[in-house]
């Protein structure tokens, strides 16, 4: 109880990323709160990363992390922005008409 | 040892219900600050494990940058959020299912692992003692993983180029400088001699 291990960090981590995939499933129509749940993912990934960079004492994760933060920056710039050209084009940003791919 | 154990349970506990909080939460705009939240204790987390360096990257990145960036979007966009809440209970069963489905998987991954041996001879770059974590990581990133840093450097940038070009329009009939236009004028064609006759004006 007293004794935080490896083991606790990896349970943090894995209800966070439920948490997020459940997210995904609860807000089908909300674009923004489903990139809210993949941002949610992808911090669950991090902790395990710098768990078992810190239990192993092996300091590749630590960096591994910072790639991933990155890509998520990235990710959420761009998942934003055609986010903001969805909404100019159609006034809505309703998941379901989204499979219209044309323009 | 149980200060810190105090301080992972009140990180953890926080996060999870942060976590909770944002998906779902009625108005995204408190989703936006709960995941703020959420980031902040993760960093405690983070600090808990000795990754400092990471801790700060995460609150000045992603609370700094990202969540803000989301707070930006979601009060630009002019939405009408009751009607995107539709199917909410719908969708509550099947999405509490994989859920827990899920949930009950990674808890058997985590409680049945074993670390093999050969994990210890495996260890790339060892933390060494007396190195703070941000000198540790920076002398790693710089040298051996120079390559990947630049890589990720340039995903920024495109995502960047690639947000502007998304979002750059340009309205009609608004007033703006075209340098082209301005440089192709010659002398020809914008100057002028008029004779005047005297006591006429032009």
């Amino acid at each position: 109880m007293w004794e935080i291990g490896l083991g606790h960090y990896l349970t943090v981590a894995a209800i966070l990323f439920t948490i997020g995939i459940f997210g995904i499933f609860l807000n089908r129509k909300n674009v923004i709160v489903i990139l809210m749940s993949v941002e949610l993912m992808l911090l669950a990934v991090n902790i395990n990363l710098v768990a078992f960079s810190w239990a192993l004492k092996d300091l590749v994760g630590q960096i591994f992390t910072m790639f991933v933060l990155t890509v998520a920056a990235a990710e959420a710039a761009i998942g934003l922005a055609i986010l903001v050209v969805y909404f100019r084009n159609r006034g809505s940003i309703a998941v379901e008409d989204i499979n219209v791919m044309k323009g | 040892m149980v200060l810190q154990a105090l301080a992972f349970y009140v990180f953890a506990a926080v996060a999870v219900a942060a976590g909770i909080m944002v998906v779902t939460a009625r108005n995204p705009v408190h989703s936006v600050l709960f995941l703020i939240l959420a980031f902040f204790n993760a960093a405690g987390l983070f600090v808990l494990m000795g990754a400092e360096f990471l801790a700060m990257i995460l609150i000045i990145v992603y609370v700094g940058a990202v969540a803000v960036l989301f707070l930006f979007v979601v009060m630009m966009l002019d939405i009408d959020f009751v009607e995107l809440r539709q199917g909410f209970v719908k969708y509550l069963p099947v999405g509490g299912l994989i859920g827990i489905v899920l949930l009950v998987e990674l808890f058997v991954v985590v409680g049945g692992w074993v670390s093999l041996p050969a994990t210890k001879s495996a260890i790339a770059e060892p933390v060494r003692e007396g190195v703070s974590n941000t000198a540790a990581l920076g002398r790693l990133l710089y040298t051996k993983y120079v390559y990947l840093f630049q890589a990720a450097g340039l995903i920024l940038f495109v995502a960047m180029i690639g947000a502007i070009v998304l979002t750059l329009r340009h309205r009609e009939g608004v007033k703006r400088q075209k340098i082209a236009q301005q440089l192709k004028r010659t002398r020809a064609e914008s100057v002028q001699l008029v004779k005047v006759k005297p006591g006429e004006g032009v």
